[in-house]
C-alpha cells in the first residue's frame, strides 16, 4: 500500500468530518479547522477495519449531477405522495415489488436503497442475502415493470457510473 | 405578520402531533407503534425550530440535533429488537 | 428587502408545516403499516426541512450567519430511509396485515 492510502485510507470520508466539524462548531478560525484536520485524520485510521470495501469514486462530476437531481425528485415526489395520501386510499394500488440490482459495490447499493426511500411514493424495503436483488414497497404502482425501468434508468445507472469502473 | 404565521405553524404541528398520538394508541401492530413514536420526535424538531424562531434565540438548535441524534438511535434500536428480540448480537 | 425575505421565510414555514401535518395525517389515515411507512418518511422529512431552511434564511438577517442547522436536515435525510427500512424489516418479521389487493409478497428471510 503506497503513503496516503496508508495515513489517508478514507480521504473522502476525512473530507466529511472535516465539513461537519465545521458547521457543528459554526465558527471559520484556525483553531476548530485544526481540529477538525485532526478528527478527519484519526476517526478513518480508526475506524478503518469497518469499512471493508471502501467507495471509489470514478467521475464525481456525475455524482453531482446525480444529487441534484434526486434533490429535484424529492421536491416533486412530496407534491405526489402528498396527492395520494389527500386522495381517496381505497383506489390506491400498493405492491411490493423485486428489484434485481445490476450494482455490485455495496456503498453503491446503500446509495440506491436510501435514493429509492426518499423518492416518488417507494419504500426500498429489504436487500437479499447475496445483494443481488432489493425489495420495494410502492404506495401506488399501476404497472412494476414501468417502475422498475424507471428507476434502473434514473437512479441506478448513473450509481454504477460513479461506483463502478464501467466499461460500458 | 411573521409571528402570526409561526403561530399558525406551531398550530398545524400540533394537530400534526395529535393525529401521530392517535395511531401510537390505535396502530394495530407494535411496528405502527414504533412508526408513531418516529414520527413524533421529527414533529417535535420541527416545533422546537419553530420556537427557536418564535422567541428569536439560536439556542435551540442543539436541542434540535439532540433530540435528531437520540430520536434515530432509539427507533433503530426498537426495530432491532423487533426483528432479532436482542439489541447487541 | 427585508420584506422580500419575511416572505419568503413565511412561505417556507407554511410550506413545511403542511408537509409534516400532511405525513402525520397519512400515517393516521392509510389503512396499513406499509402504506404508512411512506408518510412520515417522505412528507415529514422534507416538512422539517423546509423548516430548517426558513430558520436559517431567518437567521440570517439578523446578523448571525450561520449554516450550522444545515446539519439536521442532513442528518434526517440520511436516518430517515435507514429507519424505515429497519422498520419495514421488523414489520415483515412479525408480519404485519397488509390489505388485500397489495400485489407481491414480502420476504421471508
Amino acid at each position: 500500500m503506497n503513503a496516503p492510502g496508508k495515513w489517508f485510507p478514507h480521504p473522502w470520508l476525512s473530507l466529511l468530518l472535516l465539513g461537519v466539524w465545521q458547521l457543528l462548531v459554526n465558527d471559520l478560525s484556525a483553531g476548530s479547522l485544526i481540529m477538525g484536520a485532526i478528527l478527519g485524520w484519526v476517526i478513518p485510521l480508526l475506524t478503518h477495519a469497518f469499512w471493508p470495501d471502501p467507495p471509489k469514486l470514478h467521475r464525481p462530476w456525475v455524482l453531482v449531477r446525480f444529487v441534484f437531481r434526486v434533490l429535484g425528485d424529492i421536491l416533486f415526489a412530496n407534491f405526489e405522495v402528498a396527492k395520494l395520501i389527500l386522495g381517496a386510499s381505497s383506489r390506491l394500488q400498493p405492491a411490493f415489488v423485486v428489484y434485481p440490482l445490476e450494482l455490485r459495490n455495496e456503498f453503491g447499493i446503500g446509495v440506491l436503497a436510501t435514493t429509492i426511500s426518499l423518492t416518488p411514493g417507494t419504500v426500498s424495503a429489504d436487500v437479499s442475502e447475496d445483494h443481488r436483488t432489493l425489495l420495494i414497497h410502492g404506495l401506488d404502482v399501476p404497472d412494476e415493470q414501468e417502475l422498475i425501468d424507471t428507476i434502473k434508468q434514473r437512479y441506478e445507472k448513473p450509481l454504477i457510473e460513479v461506483f463502478e469502473c464501467s466499461t460500458t | 405578520m411573521l409571528h402570526n404565521v409561526i403561530i399558525l405553524c406551531l398550530g398545524m404541528i400540533s394537530v400534526a402531533m395529535l393525529l401521530n398520538l392517535l395511531r401510537l394508541f390505535k396502530g394495530p401492530d407494535l411496528p405502527d407503534r414504533v412508526l408513531a413514536l418516529d414520527t413524533l420526535y421529527v414533529n417535535a424538531i420541527a416545533m422546537i425550530i419553530l420556537m427557536g424562531l418564535l422567541l428569536r434565540s439560536n439556542l435551540y438548535f442543539e436541542a434540535a440535533l439532540l433530540i435528531a441524534v437520540m430520536g434515530f438511535v432509539g427507533t433503530v434500536a426498537v426495530a432491532k429488537y423487533l426483528l432479532r428480540g436482542d439489541i447487541i448480537e | 428587502m427585508e420584506t422580500a425575505i419575511e416572505w419568503l421565510v413565511a412561505a417556507l414555514l407554511l410550506l413545511g408545516s403542511l408537509f409534516a401535518l400532511i405525513g402525520s395525517f397519512g400515517l393516521f389515515k392509510l389503512p396499513d403499516f406499509y402504506m404508512r411507512l411512506h408518510g412520515p418518511t417522505k412528507a415529514t422529512t422534507l416538512g422539517v426541512g423546509s423548516l430548517v431552511l426558513a430558520s436559517m434564511i431567518y437567521f440570517s438577517t439578523t446578523g448571525e450567519v450561520g449554516l450550522h442547522e444545515l446539519l439536521i436536515t442532513l442528518f434526517l435525510f440520511i436516518t430517515a430511509p435507514t429507519s424505515a427500512c429497519m422498520l419495514a424489516k421488523a414489520a415483515m418479521q412479525v408480519h404485519a396485515a397488509r390489505v388485500e389487493r397489495t400485489r407481491g409478497e414480502p420476504w421471508e428471510q
